[in-house]
């Protein structure tokens, strides 16, 4: 049998990869933001529901740990803002198990920044001002600016429900109905994350960016909530970044509140152990910093892989990777 | 039977879906951000030939199908099954109803290698070969001289089969065809 030694990107796609990410430092460092280089072990790792994270079984002045490959450097660059580094960025190999597929691979590189006392607005544009720098000489018309949509809006608009409010039954009858599936022992968040996937991204960004913000206070994950205007309506702050139905980005107005990321953690391992999922060690040095205090701020973590592909106009994140995972 | 996860789907897996056998043709992963995993998945019904896009949750599974692709010479019809020989030197064979034969009725010829699909040892489905060499046995007479270009005219073949021929081609001519698009490629 052959074997597939070959690289999955061709030799002239990396020299643009390369170009690309040369394109990136220039942007941050433009803009006084410090390129930082985290471990991908750590101690603690993401106890995110669905987040999947791989360990490796290690030797160290403690004995035999185990140690978790990072599913993104959030932690780690945490503890350096609460340490008093300002403004830092890193492009970082992340890890998230069972992810592989065309937009996805096993490991990948996130690029991922903190802006200690910048809002989520800001950040929103300059997220979108740093897509259109990797895009801007490629496509000959860049994006521009983001449109804003809200979540809530979008399923109205999209699926004439309200996501917020619509019962938990109709709500689980439309998505089965939609996706051809049974979902009548789903949770809320499911439901809302199928429509989202089969209904309403594959149309985001076809005309420029677009920018979701306002999302279900439950799909949280570091972010603050505020209320929503229109009800009082608990929502995250956090924003999703997409361009050509790709979701590029994920931006959180950042929890600082360490009970609050500890209430957090420890109901994540809760749900885990309800779903028979491995429970995952909570980053305590992460708890530790948080206490100490980390600057208020915003950050956002942005598929690099998938912005180059769409930069080189690719069909997968494998063709801009010199090994996707399958022949890895 | 054995189950295979979403993980596990990969194009040409064969799958128990709503009762009927299936081929997964491709399984994308669609996971928006740190929410909950669906794969979408288009399998091919081996039984109607028809494309079915369906979703699952991650980490659902689906049954194994006892499915299998051999390859088998036709032997003959007795008007109600035709019958076909396995080509590994065992001389087992299957009869096949019209049903499973399908349009592959027009393109049978003695002798002739076939793709059979075989679920729990029953033919649901023969696919012919690519090109097949076919007698024509009846068609127009041929126009002397007219070897070039420029109309066309039914021939009738060996096997059944309607296709269009250019104008210089005779009656008793073994041609070669096309069985994915029914088109005529060249005298054989």
């Amino acid at each position: 049998m052959e074997v597939d030694w070959q690289p999955t990107a061709d030799i002239a796609t990396l020299r643009e990869r390369a170009r690309l990410l040369a394109r990136v430092r220039a942007f941050f460092s433009d803009r006084g933001v410090l390129e930082v280089d985290t471990p991908v072990l750590g101690h603690g790792g993401s106890t995110e529901m669905h987040l999947a994270s791989l360990f490796a079984e290690a030797t160290t002045p403690a004995g035999h740990e185990r140690l978790w490959l990072q599913t993104s450097p959030e932690f780690h660059m945490k503890r350096l803002l609460a340490a008093g580094s300002g403004p830092i960025f890193q492009l970082a190999r992340s890890f998230r198990d069972g992810e592989v597929g065309r937009r996805h691979n096993l490991e990948f590189t996130m690029l991922e920044w903190y802006r200690p006392g910048l809002g989520l607005d800001a950040l929103i544009e300059e997220t979108a001002a740093l897509v259109n720098t990797v895009l801007g000489q490629e496509l000959g018309d860049k994006p521009g600016p983001p449109q804003r949509r809200r979540y809530r809006e979008l399923f109205r608009q999209t699926l004439a429900i309200d996501p917020f409010t619509l019962p938990l039954d109709a709500l689980r009858r439309l998505a089965g109905q939609r996706g051809g599936l049974d979902m009548t022992d789903s949770d809320r968040d499911a439901c809302l994350d199928l429509l989202m996937s089969l209904e309403i991204e594959p149309h985001l960004g076809r005309d420029g960016l677009e920018v979701v913000v306002d999302y279900p206070a439950s799909q949280a994950a570091l972010a603050r909530h505020h209320r929503d205007p229109e009800d009082g309506a608990r929502v995250a702050s956090r924003f999703e970044l997409y361009f050509e139905g790709l979701e590029l980005a994920n931006g959180y107005d950042e929890l600082t509140d360490a009970d609050e990321q500890a209430a957090r953690f420890e109901q994540d391992n809760a749900d885990r152990r309800a779903a028979r999922l491995p429970e995952v060690d909570v980053d305590a040095r992460l708890l530790a910093a948080l206490v100490h205090g980390m600057p208020e701020g915003s950050g956002v973590a942005l598929g690099l892989d998938r912005l180059i592909q769409l930069a080189l106009g690719k069909q997968s994140v494998a063709e801009v990777m010199a090994f996707a995972t399958p022949r890895c | 039977m054995a189950n295979y996860s979403t993980n596990e789907f990969k194009g040409g897996l064969k799958v128990m879906l709503d009762g009927d056998p299936c081929s997964i043709v491709e399984n994308e992963l669609v996971k928006p951000g740190k929410g909950q995993a669906f794969n979408r998945v288009k399998l091919r019904n081996l039984m109607t030939g028809r494309v079915w896009e369906r979703t699952f949750k991650s980490g659902d599974s689906l049954e194994a199908a006892d499915v299998l692709e051999l390859e088998m010479e036709y032997l003959y019809t007795d008007g109600d099954m035709w019958y076909f020989m396995k080509t590994d030197g065992s001389f087992e064979q299957y009869a096949v109803e019209k049903k499973a034969l399908g349009d592959t009725e027009k393109w049978l010829k003695e002798q002739v290698p076939y793709t059979v699909t075989l679920w729990n040892d029953n033919v649901i489905n023969v696919s012919p070969p690519n090109f097949i060499e076919l007698q024509v046995t009846e068609t127009d007479p041929g126009l002397k001289g007219d070897t070039a270009q420029g109309g066309s005219k039914p021939a009738v073949l060996s096997s059944g089969a309607v296709v269009k021929v250019p104008l210089f081609i005779e009656e008793g001519e073994v041609l070669k065809v096309d069985t994915r698009t029914g088109e005529y490629v060249s005298r054989a």
